[in-house]
């Protein structure tokens, strides 16, 4: 039976975080009677338990809908929900370009925010139909008049028709179903084209292979053909075609121009099925891909080591899973001389790599220490090369160093006006370049820097966040490389640099870095057999000190009646607590003590 | 299980019974009533009936035997096995010496054979001493020692405790001048060790102790005293004047075999070690002491003699376990030598008094430098 492209309406719901797409995703699903409501635990879609937990969706999952409109016709709606955050921006531009039009959720009592504003642009950029849609109207601090006015003013969407809605208790849901048939464009679509399909996620799923969700732009996909990925070359014959529902898989005996559906191939990892790429047929091959593929690489890297030495091989298990599902996730073995062996993994950003940390540590009970993260840095060598290093252990001799450059992004806050100072302030810090700054409203600014990627990877977002008591939003961009007062700093622990410490920072910022850092592992290193020196160094110039003092009692003094046992538990009491220290010659450093390191930040 | 003709070997009498709790203690005791006291001597007699031992040393030990009385002292001894020269040790309270007591005679006890008592003194200050429980004054352990001697009983010991709350370098000055001057042979100063279940474990935050610092300077004054005054200490906790060793306690550390009955006391013998469960009702009805493997091994043999003054001495270790020490212990001692920690030669090492302090850590750090077959 062929499919009436007319009756097809491919979208997606975009938002700042927390502004209740999820939300409004289920109760569309429901609504639907996609699923019953006893089903129903809350946010659906966002099937990893972290995703729920964070209330943030990591992968982007499709869903076909089906909806009888008030014109008597049922729709076909597929709803492709989109990861929420910058880290995953190109996963989001994909999710995009697969859709005719977009959901704008706006929180009724928030008003426009720095997401709501870059996930418009970017959905504007792929020529979608925006839907703005105010929520929350449930709470009591709602003000859907003055956040319309907001939508207008800022982003120049006409809001007289926008639903005005309460995704969590069910309020007008009616309203955006009916605004997604008529204010969404049916695809342009032609089933007699050589096969194009844009995929936009894959997921791995140990019986079927990789399933890939895929966008059909022109031509046809039946089980049975042989597919050519266009950018990696990579064939496989498909297995299987359909649709994917909110509880389970339909299968379907092709998928067509327009629609929206999910390929299985046996295919091994979904590094096979990347997102962006283009899928043809090789019976009639397209000539040219969709626009938009690029591989995407990682920005942001640290060394996950297992805390027990014995889990090395659980953890490479671990990667080698999580990378069955996550192309941008890389890793590759390390060691290091204070962690052991361990893997330096390559993340899309910060969020990213909690997220993997996370999951490595619940997924699969591993206890990690993972390293100080870093970026890529280039340094120019004076006899004329350039290296690029993502690893402060590679740092060359500073002798050998003409000049360093670092990442640069571009960042914007949007924040109520009060904030101003201490944002700036806050910016200054982490050696902003202040832009300019944009009253969007009169209470509500746009501030932009730019700032180098090294300074905002680690906590930039939990800073803005306390100094702004959680109003303030934030995005940003890689711009440029540019030239870097850059130094390194080396840890050093009884005279040996500890290389798990060391790492590379702008030289204003040392001294006082290098301070809390020895502050730090002196109140985190307890006493020892002998007096430990603690030092931190640039090249060979020591610019912080402390001392861990000799431990001065340890000592059963009485063995009673020749109670050997009680001094034998002890003995095995000393070896357990030595299981979880690091060794660097005599010395033994409890794992406590690198997270303290690890873990300094602004508030310390 | 039967020995015959064998070496002779300690005994450990433990007896559990106490007026009251101290607040630092976690040994084994409960109150006593005559005819539990009457049931526990005739089944420490049953149970060392069963094994046919020469004994050179026996330890009464608790809780606090002199609770018992001179004539179930005496009874017990009746039945024991001992060479010419043993060493007779009973514990004493002092409250129980000193007040009108009939049933503790130490006439008596010398003419069963004890030669040697040990008395609680903890500290010569009274506030210090009630801080930590104990009944009697100053004067009265005065008295005690006196009522002792005269009973021509030389050989005294008295235990003292440091880094307890309130104590001073001067007030464990005055305590360690009384030690001295009392005229006893002997001295063991132990540092308090807060137990988990006892009312100092319980309470911990609300004592004022001395940090690990001021007690670990306690500690060396103590050695510094006592050394001055010819008290040399032989092991990490204990001080004699020459030839006044506790000769029992020397066994423990230099991984002789003893037996050890009564409730929650530990054997060594035939090479295994034993204990008996904390709980008299179970070891008045017969209980068989519990399994505590093997006795004797390396492992245990180092832990157990770098506790003495004397040490680890190489050769003695070789003649004992036919196999050499390990060089990563040699340049192991060597480097706490530098450290001050111990003192070494080519022959062995012994820790000094710093040592002894983190003893602990040091002895475990040796031991896992011991990968022999075997040593386990």
């Amino acid at each position: 039976m062929a499919v009436n492209k007319d009756l097809i309406r491919n979208f997606c719901i975009i938002a700042h975080i927390d502004h209740g797409k999820s939300t409004l995703a289920d109760r569309l699903l429901e609504k639907t009677n996609s699923v019953a409501i006893r089903d129903m635990t809350a946010q659906l879609l966002d099937k990893m338990d972290l995703e729920r937990e964070r209330g943030i969706t990591i992968k982007a999952h499709p869903v076909k809908l089906n909806y009888l409109a008030d014109d008597g016709k049922e729709y076909a709606l597929n709803l492709i929900d989109t990861p929420g955050h910058v880290d995953f921006n190109y996963e989001v531009s994909r999710s995009l370009a697969a859709c005719e039009g977009a959901i704008l959720v706006v929180d009724a009592t928030q008003g426009v925010e720095a997401q709501t504003l870059a996930n418009t642009y970017l959905a504007l950029d792929h020529d979608l139909e925006i839907i703005p849609v105010i929520n929350k109207i449930d709470l009591a601090s709602a003000d859907p008049d003055r956040v319309a006015k907001e939508i207008e003013d800022v982003i120049g969407l006409d809001c007289s028709e926008a639903p005005r809605i309460s995704a969590k208790t069910g309020i007008n849901i009616e309203a955006v179903l009916e605004q997604i048939v008529k204010g969404i464009p049916a695809p342009q679509a032609n089933d007699n084209l050589p096969c194009r399909a844009l995929i936009f996620d894959s997921v791995y799923d140990s019986y079927k292979g990789v399933i890939v969700y895929v966008r059909i732009k022109e031509g046809r996909i039946r089980p049975g053909d042989t597919l050519r990925m266009m950018a990696t070359g990579a064939e496989f014959t498909v297995v299987e075609t359909g649709y994917m529902r909110a509880r389970e898989p339909e299968p379907c005996s092709e998928l067509t121009a327009g629609e929206v559906g999910y390929i299985t191939a046996s295919i091994k990892t979904v590094s096979n099925a990347r997102v962006g790429d283009t899928i043809t047929t090789v019976d009639n091959p397209a000539s040219k891909p969709l626009p938009g593929y690029r591989k995407v690489n990682p920005m942001v890297f640290c060394g996950i080591y297992p805390a027990d030495g014995a889990d090395y091989e659980n953890l490479r298990d671990a990667l080698e899973k999580l990378q069955l599902n996550d192309a941008a996730l890389s890793y590759e073995p390390e060691s290091s001389g204070a962690l052991g062996f361990g893997f330096r993994c390559g993340f899309l950003g910060l969020l990213h790599l909690e997220i993997i940390q996370e999951r490595l540590e619940r997924e699969y009970d591993l206890d990690l220490v993972t390293t100080i993260p870093s970026v890529i840095y280039r340094i120019n060598l004076t006899d004329g090369s350039t290296i690029e290093i993502d690893n402060p252990t590679h740092y060359p001799d500073p002798g050998l160093i003409s000049s360093c450059e670092e990442p640069f992004t571009d960042s914007h806050i949007y924040s109520p006006a009060d904030y101003v100072g201490t944002i700036m302030e806050l910016c200054q810090e982490r050696r902003g370049i202040f832009k300019n700054m944009d009253y969007i409203t009169p209470e509500r600014v746009d501030i932009h820097y730019e700032m180098p990627l090294n300074e905002i990877i680690y906590d930039f977002f939990d800073s803005l966040k306390s100094r702004t008591k959680g109003y303030a939003s934030f995005d940003y961009e890689i711009k440029d490389y540019r030239e870097s007062k850059l130094v390194k700093l080396d840890v050093m622990l009884n005279g040996d640099v500890i290389d798990a410490l060391s790492f590379i920072i702008h030289s204003d910022k040392a001294y006082a870095k290098a301070r809390k850092i020895a502050e730090r592992l002196k109140d985190n290193i307890p006493r020892q057999m002998f007096e430990i020196p603690i030092q931190i160094g640039i090249g060979g110039k020591i610019i912080a000190r402390e001392t861990v003092k000799a431990m001065r009692k340890d000592v059963l003094a009485k063995c009673y009646g020749g109670d050997i046992t009680r001094k034998k538990k002890l003995l095995e009491k000393q070896k357990e607590g030595k299981k979880r220290m690091r060794h660097f010659g005599t010395v033994e450093v409890p794992q406590e003590a690198f997270m303290a390191v690890l873990k300094l930040d602004d508030n310390d | 299980m039967t020995m015959t003709d064998s070496k002779p070997v300690g005994l450990y009498i433990h007896v559990p019974f106490c007026k009251s709790k101290c607040p630092y203690c976690d040994f084994y005791s409960v109150a006593m009533k005559p005819d539990t006291a009457e049931c526990y001597v005739k089944e420490v007699i049953r149970r060392i009936r069963e094994y046919n031992l020469i004994y050179d040393t026996v330890y009464f030990g608790g809780g606090t035997p002199s609770l018992l009385g001179s004539d179930r002292i005496a009874k017990i001894l009746g039945s024991v096995y001992v060479t010419n020269d043993c060493e007779i040790t009973v514990e004493c309270n002092p409250s129980d010496i000193c007040r009108e007591n009939t049933e503790l005679s130490f006439g008596k006890l010398r003419s069963c054979g004890v030669n040697r008592i040990s008395m609680g003194l903890q500290s010569a200050d009274d506030g210090e001493r009630r801080s930590l429980g104990r009944r009697t004054g100053r004067n009265g352990i005065e008295r005690a020692i006196r009522t002792v001697k005269a009973a021509g009983i030389n050989n005294i010991s008295l235990d003292i405790m440091l880094g307890i709350p309130g104590q001073t370098e001067d007030s464990l000055a005055a305590t360690l001048g009384f030690c001295i001057e009392s005229g006893v042979k002997h001295i063991s100063a132990y540092i308090l060790k807060i137990e988990e279940n006892t009312f100092f474990g319980r309470n911990a935050e609300k004592l004022s102790l001395p940090d690990e610092d001021r007690t670990a300077d306690f500690y060396l004054q103590t050695v510094e005293t006592l050394g001055n005054a010819g008290f040399e200490q032989y092991e990490i906790s204990n001080f004699a004047l020459p030839g006044y060793e506790s000769r029992h306690n020397l066994k423990y550390w230099n991984d002789e075999e003893y037996l050890g009955t009564g409730p929650a006391a530990h054997s060594f013998l035939g090479g295994k070690r034993f204990y008996f469960e904390r709980n008299l009702e179970d070891y008045l009805g017969g209980a068989k002491p519990v399994s505590d493997g093997i006795g004797g091994t390396a492992e245990e043999y180092i832990m157990l003699i770098l506790r003495l003054k004397k040490g680890l001495d190489y050769n003695s270790f070789k003649a004992k376990f036919g196999c050499e020490i390990p060089d990563e212990i040699k340049s192991f001692a060597a480097l706490l030598a530098e450290k001050g920690l111990a003192q070494a030669n080519e022959n062995g090492f012994h820790f000094t008094p710093e040592g002894f302090l983190i003893s602990n850590k040091l002895i475990y750090e040796t031991i896992s430098k011991l990968s022999l077959p075997g040593g386990h």
